[in-house]
């Protein structure tokens, strides 16, 4: 089963990268507000259900592939 | 710093027993181990071993292991994140609990951080840039192995170059930091004063360096084993170095 780990930084922590870009994209004439960036992680899991890869991702990022001082992740199960 | 028979100041041994067993860790991409063993093995006059990062076990009877700079696995996932995994950290982590002394500087810093001997983590600078830069350092406390031969207060004048060494814990990190006075090197400004521009990383509280509740951990962002040479420019990073020489005659 595929999945997908977006990373980001938790919402209380400034994102210097994201504020760049944000600029960036504004001195372009966009108007783009709260830019945020991330690192996504895509990986396969061998499971038989959807909750059980969940269950694997979970274990991952608790284990390596988020930092929780500083990092939030969202776990997506790809189709 | 070398005498005209050749050997260091620091190395001479007459009557301070043997030299201190010091370990220095080399990971892919470590760039300071060279810069460390230096200091260690010719100024210090330690004994010094280089170890690999795969290996599972440190050279018995290690006093010191230094965790030195760099970018372990070229920073990638986080800075340190995939070298606090690595095979020889198990046994930094039993050498750190039966007491034995850990320092870790910039990227070694990073990875004591990952690895959990040390709270917290280092964010992105504030300005977005790699500093490399001198800067000054308050001696937040002298009762540690790491600080013993100087005053509290005092300044230091050593260099950075990071690009992650903006320091941030939780609230209760903080507090728990602050109630065991962990925090034992903060950046000031060249007059002593600290405030929010001293740390110009943008660093939490001006935190520079800290160590583990025990006080035998040490992880800072500046390199004090830059500064150990008339030569080079600064020399108040031996203070560090001649802390822990001194701190083991204290203790053995």
């Amino acid at each position: 089963m595929k999945i997908k780990v977006t990373v980001q930084l938790k919402p209380a922590i400034l994102d210097p990268q994201g504020k760049a870009v944000e600029q960036g994209l504004q001195s372009l004439g966009f108007k783009a507000h709260h830019v945020r960036i991330g690192r996504a992680i895509e990986f396969e899991v061998e499971a038989s259900t959807t909750e059980q890869a969940r269950d694997e991702a979970q274990k991952m990022c608790e284990a390596l592939l988020v930092n929780p001082i500083m990092e939030k992740a969202v776990i997506e199960v790809l189709p | 710093m070398r005498s005209a028979s050749g050997q260091s100041h620091y190395g001479k041994s007459c009557d301070r027993g043997p030299p201190l067993k010091v370990s220095i860790l080399i990971f892919p991409g470590s760039n300071c181990d060279h810069d460390a063993l230096h200091v260690s093995q010719r100024l210090m006059g330690w004994k010094t071993i280089s170890v690999w990062h795969q290996d599972s076990e440190l050279p018995v009877n290690t006093d010191l292991v230094i965790v030195p700079g760099g970018f372990s696995y070229g920073d990638y996932l986080r800075c340190g994140a995939i070298a606090s995994l690595a095979p020889i950290m198990k046994a930094v982590h039993r050498h750190a609990s039966e007491g034995g002394l850990v320092l870790g500087i910039c990227n070694g810093f990073q990875i004591l951080c990952e690895a959990a001997l040390l709270p917290g983590a280092l964010l992105r600078n504030r300005g977005l840039q790699f500093l490399h830069q001198r800067v000054h350092l308050r001696v937040e406390r002298n009762d540690t192995p790491f600080t013993a031969s100087l005053n509290q207060g005092q300044l230091l004048e050593m260099p950075i170059a990071h690009g992650e060494g903006n320091y941030t814990c939780d609230e209760d990190t903080l507090a728990s930091l602050k109630a065991n006075r962990q925090i034992i090197l903060k950046y000031a400004h060249p007059s002593g004063e600290i405030n929010d521009t001293s740390a110009t990383n943008g660093s939490l509280e001006q935190i520079a360096g800290i160590v583990n509740q025990s006080g035998n951990v040490l992880g800072l962002m500046p390199h004090p084993e830059r500064a150990c040479e008339a030569s080079l420019g600064m020399v108040d990073g031996l203070g560090i170095f001649q802390s822990l020489e001194h701190s083991r005659r204290l203790v053995s």
